[in-house]
């Protein structure tokens, strides 16, 4: 059903977090994840199992330092372990399908709460706005209705999210449907009758169509329209410099600190190999290499690093952005995989994201596909 | 080196069960092919991973040759239809990362294809003759 969480005083936060210790004290969930945030002020994710710690709670705060859906496979991958609520970012809802396809998590009494995203900031934006006098929340709640999503005057958002088409929930177990409502009245949510029931007090009847400002799939076509161009700029552009450059002139200042693997949501294996001993070669191998091309770049196989992830993860890439955001050289790294990823992906076939129901690209295969490689 | 006098080097990863065998087979069968090629060989097309042929390109190998087992032949029963798309997918993110991915060739060549072999690497070497040296050999930034 769809129905409306009312907001009193203006105050879409109290109402959010009302709602999710509905959850847990109605035992929908035995525990949530969700960002809360810290006693220092700082926002992280956290599992939590005592409703009263839910006025910490900061669900909207639009401040990413870490994709969700990493924590989600920590917390769901194997049971026993209970019910889990997950409060997830649309980015963060495809990189956990991508993750349960790779078996790293599990959706079996996992109920994803999906939340329209209106743009996020990277860590130390978010705390330099705290620092100067805090984000307004009624502001960036109030573009959720029109649409018209922008960064607080003199900030910029996340660059993920400044080209992402995909800022709307389009799966979720629960859906918090923030684009075209007015959110200082009240915040339109569709779940399943069977949680909806259990509910205490109970939720308001369900809506018709386009009650409480539900304008949402014009909203969200107007979004997607924005970014979409945005995107296709980013991406011609990307695309120009990789054909001039090649990835060596694009990841020049690469220092192979490996962040873009570990922020990751989906780089997941535990012995990668390139933290393993394999490119550990001997002295005189680098010596050799350097008489070969008179000098050769250290550490060494910087570009195979980036060329092999590309191999490993573009299929999957969701675009969340996580490694341009913790790249201390500030290099596209996920405009790279997008605009790579957007045409591997169409090879395939392959939306990342779309469905745990199709198979990942590299894992699968038919017997009578491109019949003719291999044959010449 | 004179352009004239270029001679390429390919690397090869040849499955243990048709394209080696056909390899083998075509040395017993006294088969002339230039010795412009480097054979690694792997139990399985379906084991190569994208770094193995990555590797060798940015390196400055001229040319990087996968042979497996024909469609339906694979000794694993689907090594090489993974194989297929692995490298469909790296010949795709190669040329979009703006490299040459014609430096790339996946052929199937069954054990008793020595001609065969002996063809592809004829023709192999003249393709990457005709393309001249992977620029990759003199950029020492990657």
């Amino acid at each position: 059903m769809r129905t409306v969480i009312p907001v009193e005083n203006n105050d879409a936060l109290a109402a959010v977090r009302g709602f999710l210790k509905q959850l847990l004290e109605a035992e929908v969930v035995n525990a949530l994840l969700v960002p809360m945030e810290t006693p220092a002020g700082t926002v992280t994710p956290a599992l939590v199992a005592d409703p009263d710690l839910l006025d910490a709670a900061v669900p909207l705060a639009p401040v990413m330092g870490l994709n969700t859906a990493r924590v989600v496979g920590h917390v769901s991958v194997r049971e026993p372990r209970g019910r889990i609520g997950a409060i997830l970012r649309p980015c963060e809802l495809r990189a956990l399908v991508e993750l349960v396809k790779l078996q790293q998590a599990n959706l079996e009494d996992l109920v994803t709460i999906g939340v329209d995203c209106l743009g996020t900031y990277d860590v130390p934006v978010y705390a330099a706005m705290r620092a100067d006098g805090g984000v307004d929340m009624t502001a960036h709640l109030s573009t959720a209705q029109g649409g018209e999503l922008a960064p607080q005057e003199g900030y910029v958002f996340r660059d993920a999210c400044q080209m992402c088409e995909k800022p709307h929930v389009e799966e979720a177990d629960i859906v918090l449907e923030l684009f075209g409502a007015d959110l200082a009245t009240g915040i339109p949510v569709s779940l399943s009758d069977e949680v909806a029931g259990k509910l205490s007090p109970p939720l308001s009847p369900p809506l018709g169509g386009k009650e409480g400002g539900g304008q949402r799939a014009e909203v969200v076509e107007k979004v997607v329209a924005a970014r979409t161009r945005v995107r296709d700029a980013r991406f011609a552009d990307i695309r120009g410099q990789l054909e001039r450059e090649g990835v060596e002139g694009v990841f020049a200042a690469c220092v192979r600190c490996h962040n873009c693997m570990t922020v990751c949501p989906l780089c997941y294996c535990k012995t990668c190999l390139f933290k393993s001993p394999v490119f550990d070669h001997e002295p005189i191998q680098y010596m050799n290499w350097a008489r070969r091309k008179g000098a050769y770049r250290l550490p060494a196989d910087t570009m195979l690093f980036h060329l092999t992830r590309l191999n490993h993860m573009v299929l999957s890439c969701i675009g969340c952005g996580m490694c341009t955001s913790d790249c201390p050289a500030e290099l596209p790294v996920g405009l790279v995989f997008r605009a790579i990823g957007q045409s591997v992906q169409e090879v395939f076939d392959y939306v990342p994201g779309r469905s745990v129901e199709e198979s990942l690209p590299l894992v699968t295969f038919r017997e009578d596909e491109w019949m003719e490689v291999g044959e010449e | 080196m004179a352009e004239a006098s270029f001679e390429p080097k390919i690397v090869a990863f040849l499955c243990n069960w048709c394209t080696y065998t056909g390899a083998d087979l075509a040395g017993t069968s006294r088969i002339q092919y230039p010795p412009n090629v480097r054979i690694i060989r792997l139990m399985c097309s379906g084991s190569v991973d994208p770094t193995y042929v990555l590797k060798p390109l940015l390196d400055g190998a001229d040319g990087v040759l996968i042979g497996g087992c024909h469609p339906g032949d694979c000794h694993y029963q689907s090594g090489n239809y993974k194989a297929r798309r692995r490298i469909i997918a790296l010949k795709e993110i190669l040329k979009n990362a703006g490299y040459d991915e014609d430096r790339v060739w996946l052929r199937w060549i069954s054990a008793s294809e020595g001609g065969r072999f002996a063809e592809t690497v004829t023709q192999m070497t003249k393709a990457m003759k005709e393309k001249g040296p992977n620029p990759m050999r003199r950029k020492w930034a990657v």
